[in-house]
This record gives C-alpha cells, structure tokens and sequence, in this order.
C-alpha cells in the first residue's frame, strides 16, 4: 500500500433495503421505512440510513484493504440524503503511510451527489 | 437556538448487549458483507476465531441501546423532528466475535450551539467479556432551528 493507491465500490440498494436494514440495526426511524410519514416531513420518499452508507465506507475499506481487522479509525461526515434504487459509489485513496498506519480518504456519492463526504480512515498495514 | 449544555458529561446507564452468531449473520447481509469470516463459522474458526466475525460497523447494534436514552434526555430536550446525523466517527480495538457480551456506556461528550444549529455528541465506550476496549463511538446529531 502506497499513498495514491485507490479503490472503488458501488451498490445499489433495493426497495426494501431499509426496511432489512432497520431490522438488523434497530434503528426503525420511520422515515426510512414509511414513505407516508417520510412525505409528511418533507422528504422526497423514504431514505437510506446514514450508517448504512457508512457501513458500505466502511466494506470498501475491508475489501480492498485485507479484511475487517485492518480498519482502526472511520470518520464521516453524513450529507443531503441516501435514496433507495440508484447506485453509490465509494471511493478511497490512500494519503499516508507510515509506521504500521496507513490514512484513507474516502467518499460516497450518488447521482453526482457526496451524500458522505470527509471520511478519513486509519489503518493497520 | 438556545441549547442545554448543563448535561455535558453526563453518563446514562450502561448496557449489555449478547451477540449472536444470526445477528451478526443477519447484519452483514442487510450490508452487503459477503467475507465468510461473517457467515460461516468453520472458516472464522481456522482463521483463529471462536465464532463468527462482526462486521466493524456492526458496534451500531451493541451500542445503539445505550445511545437512547441520552437521544430521549429530557435536559437535553432533542427537537427530533429537525434532527440529521451530523457526523460518527467510531475506534476500534479487537474484533466482536459471536459469544461475547459487550458492555456499553454512552455519556454527553459535547452540546454547542452553533451557526443557528446545536451540536449533540454522544461518546460510548464498548467493552468485551474480557475487559477489552472494542470501540468508541462519537455521534454528532445536528438539529436546526425550528
């Protein structure tokens, strides 16, 4: 691993990606499962979860970086809202290197949109 | 908007959460984990592992009980309905394996007003069977003015 180096992940979540969500979490804020309610408060529709995105930062980092016990330290910052149905990509690039840690930036974006953005990772190397 | 910042530091009650090998399995299909070090225990053991692996992000489900009550805090008075997550940032010490019980302690970190918004974090600290540190957590939740 070498600083420039970069990855690449990009997922589409189904229809019923939330509410699947919402059961493994525990996290059954309506708006993203209850396009009714969503609507009232004034949403588009339902939206994806905001650690469901940070999860999908995260496995990009696992994937391309040798496993889930390389990631030490994630930081995002959650932006505009996640929708079902239209693809995410995440991107990472290595910043730094140096004794054992490695730095990772990271983004997602979905229709040209960051919806995370300054995501900063350490990394066991 | 006016903020409470008398709750800073506060510690809610800790929470005890078992994992499960089906919850661990159930968590990293809802997220698209596929690394059979999370679904298939024969091959989390020959990799040195007593169960299943958890997904790092999977500290939402063993923290996210302890994290309520400060959501709810009456002092803290959170405006749900003008609530975004902000930011989260999470450490993280040994893997969570199926089997272990993880000790969680949520306390208020911070609370600011800022540019018309206040700033709630949260930390929590999640601790394993053995005393170990599995990770830290910092949940920033924005609310904007009504």
């Amino acid at each position: 691993m070498k600083p420039g180096d970069s990855f690449e992940l990009t997922v589409t979540p189904d229809r019923y990606l939330t509410v699947r969500y919402a059961g493994a979490s525990g996290d059954f804020n309506p708006i993203h499962i209850d396009e009714d309610f969503a609507k009232q408060v004034g949403l588009p529709g339902r939206i994806l979860h905001g650690l469901w995105t940070m999860a999908q930062v995260a496995r990009a980092h696992s994937e391309a970086l040798g496993g889930p016990d390389k990631l030490e330290r994630l930081s995002v910052q959650f932006r505009g809202m996640g929708v079902m149905e239209e693809e995410i990509t995440v991107t990472g690039t290595v910043r730094e290197v140096d004794d054992g840690r490695a730095v990772v930036h990271s983004e997602a974006s979905q229709n040209g949109k960051r919806i995370i953005r300054n995501g900063e990772a350490d990394i066991r190397v | 908007m006016a903020v409470n910042t008398d709750a800073i530091g506060r510690a809610y009650p800790a929470t005890i959460y078992a994992v499960g090998r089906e919850k661990i399995r159930e968590y990293a299909s809802a997220v698209g984990e596929h690394n059979p070090l999370h679904l298939d225990p024969e091959v989390a053991r020959s990799a040195g592992f007593a169960d299943v692996v958890a997904p790092p992000m999977f500290a939402v489900v063993y923290s996210n009980a302890a994290i309520l009550p400060g959501l709810f805090d009456p002092e803290l008075g959170i405006d749900f309905a003008h609530m975004v997550h902000g930011s989260q940032e999470f450490r993280w010490g040994p893997l969570v394996v199926a089997g272990d019980e993880i000790t969680t302690t949520a306390t208020v970190k911070d609370v600011a007003e800022r540019g018309g918004m206040g700033f709630y974090v949260f930390e929590t600290e999640s601790v394993n069977q053995k005393g170990e540190t599995v990770c830290v957590g910092l949940w920033t939740n924005i609310v904007r003015a009504g």
